[in-house]
Formats: structure tokens, C-alpha cells, sequence
């Protein structure tokens, strides 16, 4: 193997660690997810599917942050390297209350698992069918030991009631319930755990629009009633816009733009910001559309494009965005871009 | 003995419901399997030329051991040349049935049409209806006449056939009289050019696995356009994909429906690509029409309370509200559907007459009509 195709291997790690703040439940600080490509007779790795390529972000006790992308950006590979569900990272920074994640020991995480759960995509899937609903919820509960056994199927029901389950689900089994019903299953297995912030990757997508509203409006409520922290994947952006504090917008593993969901949604900075909401349909038949169409398709995060990645679809591209990786820039207080059109310098 | 719950059934009633079913559907099959059906017995008059579809008090069931479900129960309305309509309801409404029924694609034989008329205007005052037409005719329709975009186009695609072969087959068996080869390449690359396809000869040779979800769905509308049919119907050909490619295939499903001055059938449960796609609205519920108009009536006057339920439930961008209105209750269970109006059990402006018989259609205006009571009254009061 040559030298040069030797050193595209080496994942390069160098970031400046941040300092922690206690306003911010979690911080995640050029955090880096790379896939291995395999190949050859002894499987060696080639290259790297690029997931999730240095996000940075701080997220707010008590508050919701959007991730919005188009499908394949790395939305949800954030959501799971986050909670290290997706084996090691591969550079970066996740402080949670302050705390190194992928310090911990197995001993430790498992401690820490309780405080941070997930809400999956797919209702019909992620539900073990073979299970009634009260050990669905349930069996976390026991294996952490969080309330005495006398207590246990007092506390369950509380749970199921809260999410707007009644008492006699307990014993009966996924394949019962409809798709919104489902939701509050997934729902009330990942609270059940009294966390305190919770990743909700698409919970609503695969869902008709009069139970989406049902399910958006129990999660406000739950955040209210638990002071619940949301990450909220999801490609809906009216959806997003609804239920976050802040947005964060995601192109091809990078966070392209981030701040408060007010200013990105009223002031879209990045062209690649303005062009998804461009593409967003209103419900109004007379709705003037100037629709920012964008070319072609996501390019393969295997193989990114030089310099700023969205440089091949951009229609205010410059010399300088084909060779050089533009940095992110505070344009606002708050209001984060990683643009080479707002960097002064 | 009492019933153990409700949807309960016992094995011997089950088999019974089966026996009955069976002698249902086999009478059905048999006419169907008729050879050397003469034109006339589905030959019929447009009530209106400017149509290119009229559903009439169609009524689609589905057999099935637990019962029959009326999956389309009575439902009317037109597709005028060269407009859209947009069909809205959510999952299990009858939207889908309704497409497959003009295109006779039903699960047989359990699904049978088993009233009302589907006219097909198929030009000079001529017109099929399509729920009597025997196979051999459906065969030189469907394709030609009229063609379907379906939801998943991974799974529309045959994963072991090259593009190229799939779009060709379309031409070859519906076109290619007097064609050579060549030619019916020449014209899939001309599709697959038409649809924004730019390495066409690459992809002419590409299996579906090669390409992303926006290309498949690009290849799917391609073959649906290969004969230039009169009826597109389009079944949610966008759910599936992202906001920047929805743009992209909803920019093109509109410039070359007046390139080929077809009409659309666009089936959708997302009110907002209906109201940018559409011309006409019609609301599905629980296999009924209940609201139908033009996209201005429906979006600026929505009189239905399903209707108006439906546009609170979806937020809004640049619309702040507090909490999302969100439906109570659920759709009834299709076997065994209430004999008064369907959506009274959901509804919050129920009226006392709500309980009786299922509203007729009502017309609040020239193209607006509504099934539900409350402007009955309104009307009386008018007169």
C-alpha cells in the first residue's frame, strides 16, 4: 500500500476540549463517527463512511433541540454515538452533566444508562414481539433496581397512565396495539426509567397525521411534567420547527447551521438551510413558492467532496468552498454557521 | 354464549363466514373468466366529455374471514382532463382501494367491486366502464391509458432486471408495433432523459440497487409515462422520500402532465403537497368522501369537521401555536361500521341529528360539496 493511501486511514483527532458549564446537560464537541469500508481476502479497511464528521453543539437543561437532514446526513448516527450505542467514537467529545461518555467504564455506563434513553423510529420493529407490554416497559426498571418490588407494578401503572395507556395492557402483547399505541409504548419503556434526557430519533414519521399530533402533544407534556431534555430527529420540519427551542440542520455528517429555532427558521443563513425550507409544501393553495431547487442527489459520505461539502450543489458556491473546509462562525449570539460567506476573514 | 370480547370469533364461525365468502367471490370470478365478452356490455356514456375518470357510487369490498370490509363504500367524483385531483385521508381511508379499483389491481378474489361504475373517456364519446371490462381490455388500458406511480419504488422495481429492460418491456408490449429495438431504446433514453435522469445511457444499464431513492422514483414515473396515458394516478409517489427530492419529483410530475395534457390522480395524506399539486380535493374518511371541492374551497372554507381536524393536527412553519389540536378517538373498525355518521363518535360539533342515518352529500357551493348535518341547518335557515 502506498504511503499516501496509508495516511487517508489515519482518522485525524485534534480539537480544542471544552470546558463544562452546568447550564448545558450535554456538550457535544467535534464529535467524529466513522463506519470502517472493508475489503480484500482479509478484510481490510479501505476508507471510511464519514457519518458523522466533527458536530458541535451544547444542548440546554430542560430544552429541545432538532436535528433536521435529509436522509443518509447522519441524524441518527449523532443521536446513537451520543449514547454509545454505536460502538466507539472515532474522535471528539460527548460531556454529559459534565462527564466524559466513553470514559466510563461498563460498570459505570451502566449507571449512567438510566439518565439517557432513546426513542427508536420504527414502532413495528423496535417492540421485542414476544413480550408483553408491562415486561416491555418493565424489565429495565427491575434490572436497574430503581423502585423496591412491592412497589414495582404500582410504579408501572403510573408510567402506562402517564403516556395514556390503560392498566389491563400490561398482558397484552405489541402485535394488539395500533401504530400511535405503539408510540406510547416506546414512549413509556424509555421514561420508566426516570431519565433525564432522551433521544427521540423520528418518533412520529411512520405515524398518520391526527396521531402525530397526539404524540407531539404528549411529549410536551411528559417534558414539562419530568423537565425531560429532547434531542429530536427528524426530517419533518413543521414537525421540528413545532416542538424545538433550538435547530440544528445536518448535511452529509456535518452541522451546517445551529442556533435558536426563532432565528433559523425567520433567518436561514447557509444555502443549504434555505434551500430545505424552500422545499417545504404549504398547506395554502395560493402560496407563492420561490423554491431554491437543489441539483442532484446527496453525494456518498465515503467519498465527500473537497473543501466545503456542499460545494457540488451550492448555487452561491465560490473558488474557495472547492478547496477549502470553511469553520464554524458565530454570526449571532447563538446562531452558529459553518459558511464560507459569513467568514469575514 | 357471550361474546369474549369484541372481534371475537370462533373457529366454526370463521369457517362459516369462509364457506360464504367463497360462494360470493367464485360468482364473481365466473363472470369475470368469461371469454369473448361482447363491447357493448361495457360500453358506456361520460356523463360529462370534459372527464377523463367518473367514479360512480363505487363500492369496493374486501371478503375476508372476519367479516367483509367495505374498503371503498359509495364514493363519487371526477377527474377532468388535464387537471389534478388530490385525494387526502389517512392510512386505511379507502384512498389506495379507490386507485386500484380504476386500475382493477384488487387483491382478487377476495377484493371485488361490487357496485357502481368506474367511465374511462376513451375519446370520440366512447367510454369503457371498467369494473365489467374483461382482462384482455384492462391489459391494452392499464400501461396506456392509464398508468399508476406507485408508494416504494424499491419495491415497484424488479431487482433482477436491468433498468433499461424494465422500461423497454412497457413500450414493447404496448407501443412496439412496428418497432425496432433501436427504437424502443431510443425512447426509453428519451424517458429516462425526460424525467432529469442525466448519465441515461449509464442508468439504462444499472440495476435498481444502483441507484438512490429519488432515481428509482424517477425510473418509476418514466415507466409510467412510457405511453403517454391519459390518467397518471400517483399513490403517494413522494411519502418516501426527503423534502429537497419531494421538490424536484413534484416540479416534474407538473411540468410533464402539460407536456402530455394528462390528467393526475394524486394520492396523498400530506395536505401540504395537495395543495401545491391540486385542482380539486377530495377528503376520504373511513372509505366515504366526506368533503370535496376545489383546492381554494377545501384550504380556505374546509366545512367538514374531519377536514378542519386534519389541517389543526399538522403544524404549520412560521405559524406558532401553543398545542397541536389532535383528533380524539379512532377510526370505527371497518367490519363492523356504526349506521349513523362515521365520524360522529370523534366529532366535537355533533348536532342531535348527527345520530341518524349517514348524511348525504350536501352542496355549500357549485363545486363544494360536504357529507355532514351541520349544514343541513344552515341551508333550511337560508331558504
Amino acid at each position: 500500500m502506498s504511503e499516501q493511501k496509508k495516511s487517508s486511514l489515519v482518522i485525524e483527532n485534534n480539537f480544542t476540549p471544552v470546558e463544562y458549564d452546568p447550564q448545558y446537560i450535554l456538550m457535544v464537541n467535534a464529535l467524529k463517527k466513522y463506519f470502517p469500508i472493508k475489503d480484500g481476502l482479509i478484510a481490510h479497511t479501505v476508507g471510511y463512511v464519514k457519518a458523522v464528521d466533527g458536530v458541535t453543539f451544547n444542548l440546554k437543561r430542560g430544552t429541545t433541540m432538532g436535528l433536521v437532514g435529509e436522509s443518509g446526513c447522519g441524524k441518527t448516527t449523532t443521536g446513537r454515538t451520543i449514547l454509545r450505542l454505536a460502538g466507539e467514537k472515532s474522535g471528539g467529545q460527548v460531556l454529559f452533566n459534565g462527564q466524559e461518555v466513553y470514559d466510563l467504564t461498563p460498570k459505570e455506563m451502566r449507571a449512567m444508562r438510566p439518565k439517557m434513553q432513546i426513542i427508536f423510529q420504527d414502532p413495528f420493529s423496535s417492540l421485542s414481539p414476544r413480550l408483553p407490554v408491562g415486561e416491555i416497559i418493565g424489565e429495565a426498571v427491575r434490572e436497574h433496581k430503581l423502585v423496591p418490588a412491592n412497589e414495582f407494578d404500582d410504579y408501572i401503572d403510573n408510567i402506562m397512565d402517564k403516556c395514556g395507556l390503560q392498566p389491563f395492557h400490561k398482558d397484552r402483547y405489541p402485535h394488539e396495539f395500533s401504530g400511535g399505541q405503539r408510540q406510547r409504548i416506546c414512549i413509556a419503556r424509555a421514561l420508566a426509567l426516570n431519565p433525564e434526557f432522551v433521544v427521540c430519533d423520528e418518533p412520529v414519521s411512520a405515524l398518520d397525521v391526527s396521531i402525530q399530533a397526539q404524540i407531539i402533544n404528549l411529549l410536551r407534556d411528559l417534558q414539562e411534567q419530568f423537565k425531560l431534555t429532547y434531542l429530536f430527529i427528524s426530517h419533518d420540519l413543521s414537525v421540528v420547527e413545532h416542538i424545538s427551542d433550538s435547530v440544528g440542520v445536518m448535511y452529509l455528517g456535518d452541522l451546517v447551521e445551529y442556533g435558536s429555532t426563532e432565528d433559523i427558521f425567520s433567518n436561514p443563513l447557509h444555502p443549504y438551510t434555505e434551500a430545505l425550507f424552500s422545499a417545504i409544501p404549504v398547506p395554502d393553495p395560493n402560496a407563492k413558492m420561490n423554491r431554491i431547487v437543489l441539483e442532484g442527489s446527496i453525494p456518498s459520505p465515503a467519498n465527500p467532496p473537497a473543501g466545503c461539502k456542499f460545494h457540488t450543489r451550492c448555487a452561491r458556491c465560490t473558488e474557495r468552498c472547492k478547496h477549502e473546509v470553511p469553520k464554524q462562525v458565530e454570526v449571532e449570539p447563538g446562531h452558529f454557521v459553518v459558511c464560507h460567506l459569513y467568514d469575514k476573514e | 354464549m357471550a361474546k369474549k370480547s369484541e372481534g371475537y370469533l370462533s373457529a366454526r364461525e370463521a369457517r362459516r363466514i369462509s364457506r360464504e365468502n367463497r360462494k360470493i367471490t367464485n360468482a364473481y370470478e365466473k363472470a369475470r373468466k368469461r371469454k369473448n365478452v361482447p363491447e357493448s356490455e361495457y360500453l358506456t356514456q361520460m356523463h360529462d366529455p370534459n372527464n377523463s375518470v367518473e367514479f360512480d357510487n363505487l363500492h369496493t369490498y374486501f371478503f375476508t374471514d372476519a367479516g367483509t370490509v367495505k374498503a371503498v363504500d359509495g364514493v363519487s367524483y371526477d377527474v377532468p382532463i388535464g387537471k389534478t385531483v388530490g385525494v387526502v385521508g389517512e392510512s386505511g381511508c379507502g384512498k389506495s382501494v379507490t386507485s386500484l379499483s380504476l386500475m382493477q389491481l384488487l387483491q382478487r378474489p377476495q377484493g371485488q367491486v361490487v357496485e357502481g361504475e368506474i367511465r374511462l373517456n376513451m375519446g370520440n364519446g366512447k367510454a369503457y366502464d371498467v369494473t365489467k371490462a374483461p382482462n384482455e381490455v384492462l391489459q391494452r388500458l392499464r400501461g396506456n391509458y392509464v398508468s399508476m406511480i406507485f408508494q416504494e419504488p424499491m419495491t415497484a422495481l424488479n431487482p433482477v432486471f436491468r433498468i433499461g429492460d424494465q422500461i423497454n418491456e412497457v413500450i414493447e408490449l404496448h407501443d412496439g408495433e412496428g418497432k425496432s429495438e433501436a427504437d424502443i431504446k431510443a425512447r426509453t433514453i428519451e424517458l429516462l432523459e425526460m424525467v432529469g435522469i442525466a448519465n441515461s445511457e449509464g442508468v439504462y444499464k444499472m440495476f435498481p440497487h444502483e441507484l438512490s431513492g429519488g432515481m428509482r422514483q424517477r425510473v418509476v414515473i418514466a415507466m409510467a409515462l412510457a405511453c403517454n396515458p391519459r390518467i397518471i394516478i400517483a399513490d403517494e409517489p413522494t411519502t418516501a422520500l426527503d423534502v429537497t427530492i419531494q421538490a424536484q419529483i413534484l416540479d416534474l410530475l407538473r411540468n410533464l402532465k402539460d407536456k402530455i395534457n394528462s390528467s393526475i390522480m394524486f394520492i396523498t395524506h400530506d395536505l401540504g403537497v395537495i395543495a401545491e399539486m391540486a385542482d380539486y380535493v377530495v377528503v376520504m374518511y373511513a372509505g366515504r368522501i366526506v368533503e370535496k371541492g376545489t383546492a381554494e374551497d377545501i384550504f380556505y372554507h374546509p366545512a367538514h369537521p374531519y377536514t378542519i381536524g386534519l389541517m389543526e393536527s399538522k403544524p404549520v412553519v412560521g405559524k406558532k401555536i401553543d398545542k397541536l389540536y389532535s383528533i380524539p378517538g379512532k377510526v370505527p373498525n371497518p367490519i363492523n361500521m356504526p349506521d349513523y355518521c362515521y365520524f360522529k363518535d370523534r366529532c366535537e360539533k355533533c348536532v342531535e341529528r348527527c345520530s341518524g342515518a349517514y348524511p348525504e352529500m350536501i352542496s355549500l357551493s357549485e363545486t363544494h360539496k360536504v357529507s355532514c348535518y351541520r349544514y343541513y341547518d344552515k341551508k333550511e335557515d337560508a331558504k
